[in-house]
């Protein structure tokens, strides 16, 4: 198997999606930089993790998405938040704490979801579980019979858990309809890439689980964009999960308060030029898909909606006390009435009809026997012969005591006040 | 009908709430074709096909993690531990993600976690665990821990149906000790309900899960000495039915706790406080804890015998307390 398979054709798109790429790349950096002042202005009570730089591998997965797909973003997926139908107030009210905020306030950052309506799955700090989760959630669209894709994003850091080896694994021998997008921005935290994985392309990850990968430059948002749409195609066709790794470079610090000292600065420099969004106006200008009007009314539109949403989250409050100690249970129908949409018969599924033999077929060696023995079977501990099933059989006998035991004296009532004030 | 085991209790709980409700799925290690390591699956892939009996590889926090993607689309997956041991390799996905988002996103995830669990059959120190403490003190999980045939498929069922993420505990010394007979009906028995199993007046002796037996054994013993304990079976411990515990104590004034969780930071401990919290006035002793050594669970016989509670221990200690 190759490293990772040729790189998807560049293609035409329609103008309006070279156009929509580029208001949701311009619209993910104007929300952070929006937020960043609101930080700076102790707006925002928790941290702050910036995308500057990786705009295009955000806004170009998302892209590729359906509506009826599902996707479970990593904290810096604001782009991919944007594109997927979040309004951007409630980036700005989940940062600031607010009660009008999606978590009313119980979590910040890119940390909500939204079941019902734009199909996303929250994210939590540690990393790689969403894959198994996304993987579930594959594996449940398959069998409600929609044709959904998920899509999660990890990266060059969160590589290395476990669940991310567990979830990936699972996902390959389900051939469930994933697409993970490792965002390699080679640094986690202080530790650059090399000092993490000893691999040139982490995109050979996917060797081990037999699936297919692509590698694409992730500041290329049309690159981005149309291998993510090649994989979410295959992945909606059957060919199982999918790999994409997206080279970039995170250019701030893990968070607000890091200024990344220990990032080369020809290495920085060296990104900076390569920014996601000037390359991508470049490549419009000379396309002639932009113009200086044209990328003017996009500014405008951006600021109006950025004021009001920003407006809205400061004017909000902070959530009441009392909330702190609600929402731990859901508490039935009336707090979730919890229905699949079915889109397949469900006849086919009640009364049971299937009539499944239990072996194993083993290539090239043929089939295994049942182990069905019913209440016959072996287990693994603790069994004991059918005879022998009085737990006295297993006890020894309690021993008497020497002589009976005086009737227990239940003290009177009266006694417990002295017993309190004797204290 | 005829008597069935404990096992085959689960057994029925997990087919009939598949056969009634297509949403109800089981995901595990080894579920389908063996049909489980202790066969509570025997005869689930047959009936429920590959899409609904879902054999994995050995990842728990992908069993966990999948289960819980898939309830977010309205089904109500089962997932099995092989062993409950296990299911420290997956405290990560169950403790941060699927506990946390109701409260946090309001993201129920209607899924059960359930395994064997539980010593007194030479297991070892990974095959012999009690876990509900470390869970107990996860706010967003409710915790079951059964003691008799009726109540495990009861009580399964009523997880099954819930909402929330139930870890639910088999002990696996009761596998195939015990048999009852359990009504033909569909019927379930409610979470966060304990059960007085033995009336009495002289103290109560809260227990669970196969401790139950060595509890009531005790009791017959200590009647005969003229001492009447009241016997409660906990049933769920998360949340915990104080109502049944405090009615029973107040009778009482005295109350032994009874469990095979080791002693520090059992639930024995929690229980403490409900009662100095809520039932100061009504003791007329201290509260007496008999619970397994603290160690991990030893491999030999004579070790695990000396580790785990037993009715002589459960005897004394109630005598003693009767008498203070």
């Amino acid at each position: 198997m190759p490293a990772s398979e040729t790189p998807v054709k560049p293609q035409k798109l329609a103008r309006q999606q070279y156009l929509d790429l580029y208001y949701y790349m311009r619209l993910n950096r104007e929300v952070e930089d929006a937020m960043t002042n609101l930080f700076r202005q102790n707006k925002i009570v928790g941290g702050l993790y910036a995308s500057l730089g990786q705009e295009a591998i955000s806004v170009g997965t998302a892209y590729a998405l359906e509506k009826r797909d599902w996707m479970a973003p990593m904290i810096r997926n604001i782009g991919a938040l944007l594109v997927k139908g979040v309004p951007p107030r409630d980036i700005f009210t989940q940062h600031m704490a607010k009660y009008t905020s999606p978590t009313k306030g119980k979590d910040g950052t890119s940390h909500f979801g939204d079941l019902d309506n734009l199909h996303i799955v929250s994210p939590i700090s540690m990393l790689g579980d969403l894959i198994p989760v996304m993987t579930g959630v594959a594996m449940a669209g398959r069998y409600l019979g929609q044709k959904i894709v998920t899509m999660t994003w990890i990266g060059d850091g969160g590589s290395s858990t476990g669940v991310f080896h567990e979830g990936l694994n699972l996902a390959a021998s389900q051939k469930a309809a994933l697409v993970l997008i490792l965002e390699n921005n080679l640094w986690a935290y202080s530790t650059p890439v090399r000092r993490q994985v000893p691999l040139e392309n982490l995109a050979d990850r996917a060797k081990a689980y037999g699936i297919s990968s692509y590698i694409v430059d992730g500041n290329d948002v049309v690159a981005v964009y149309t291998t993510a749409k090649a994989a979410v195609e295959r992945a909606r066709a059957g060919e199982g999960p999918i790999l994409i790794e997206a080279k970039t470079f995170r250019r701030r610090g893990h968070a607000q308060h890091d200024p990344a000292e220990y990032v080369p600065k020809d290495q920085r420099s060296f990104w900076e030029k390569r920014d996601p969004i000037t390359l991508y106006e470049a490549f419009l200008t000379k396309e002639k898909l932009l113009d200086a009007e044209g990328k003017k009314e996009i500014e405008h539109k951006i600021h109006s909606l950025l004021e009001k949403e920003r407006e809205f989250a400061e004017n909000s409050p902070m959530p009441p006390p009392e909330t702190a100690a609600q929402g731990v249970y859901c508490t039935g129908p009336e707090c979730h009435n919890i229905q699949p949409k079915w889109e397949r018969p469900v006849d086919e599924l009640l009364p049971p009809k299937s009539s499944v033999e239990p072996v194993w077929i083993v290539e090239g060696f043929g089939r295994g026997v049942s182990s069905s023995r019913g209440a016959a079977a072996p287990i693994h501990f603790g069994d004991v012969p059918p005879a022998a099933v009085s737990p006295e059989k297993d006890a020894a006998p309690i021993k008497p005591m020497k002589k009976p035991a005086p009737p227990p004296v239940k003290k009177s009532a009266s006694r417990k006040p002295a017993k309190k004030g004797g204290r | 009908m005829a008597p069935v085991t404990f096992l085959e209790a689960i057994r029925q709980a997990m087919f009939e709430e598949m056969a009634a409700d297509p949403r109800v799925v089981l995901i595990g290690e080894d579920v389908g074709v063996y049909g489980g390591a202790f066969k509570t699956s025997e005869g689930l892939l047959e009936k429920f096909g590959w899409e609904r009996v879902i054999d994995t590889p050995i990842s728990e926090s992908a069993i966990i993690g999948a289960a819980c993607g898939m309830s977010y689309l309205g089904l109500r997956p089962i997932a099995e531990m092989q062993f409950i041991d296990f299911i420290a390799c997956c405290f990560n996905q169950l403790t941060n993600f699927v506990a946390k988002g109701h409260y946090l996103w309001n993201a129920p995830a209607p899924i059960v976690v359930r395994g064997p669990s539980g010593g007194g059959v030479h297991g070892g120190p990974f095959h012999s665990l009690n876990p509900e403490m470390y869970f107990l003190h996860t706010p967003g999980f409710k915790i079951v821990y059964p003691s008799t045939p009726y109540d495990a498929k009861g009580l399964l069922k009523s997880a099954i149906r819930d909402n929330n993420p139930v870890l639910f505990f088999e002990h696996k010394f009761l596998y195939r000790r015990i048999k009852e007979e359990i009504p033909s009906d569909d019927y379930t028995v409610p979470l966060g309900k304990a059960i007085v199993r033995r009336e009495g007046k002289h103290l109560t002796i809260l227990s669970y899960a196969a401790m139950m037996l060595t509890s009531l054994e005790a009791a017959e013993a200590l009647a005969k000495e003229g001492i009447e304990a009241e016997v409660i079976d906990l049933r769920t411990l998360l949340p915990l039915d104080e109502e049944t515990i405090l009615n029973s104590v107040k009778k009482t004034n005295k109350c032994l706790v009874v469990h095979e969780d080791t002693k520090t930071g059992g639930i024995a401990g929690e229980i403490s406080a409900i009662l100095f919290e809520k039932a100061f006035h009504d003791l007329d002793g201290p509260l007496v804890r008999v619970a397994s050594l603290d160690t991990p669970v030893p491999y030999a016989p004579t070790l695990e015998e000396a580790f785990l509670p037993n009715a002589q221990k459960v005897f004394t200690a109630a005598r003693d307390l009767a008498r203070f």
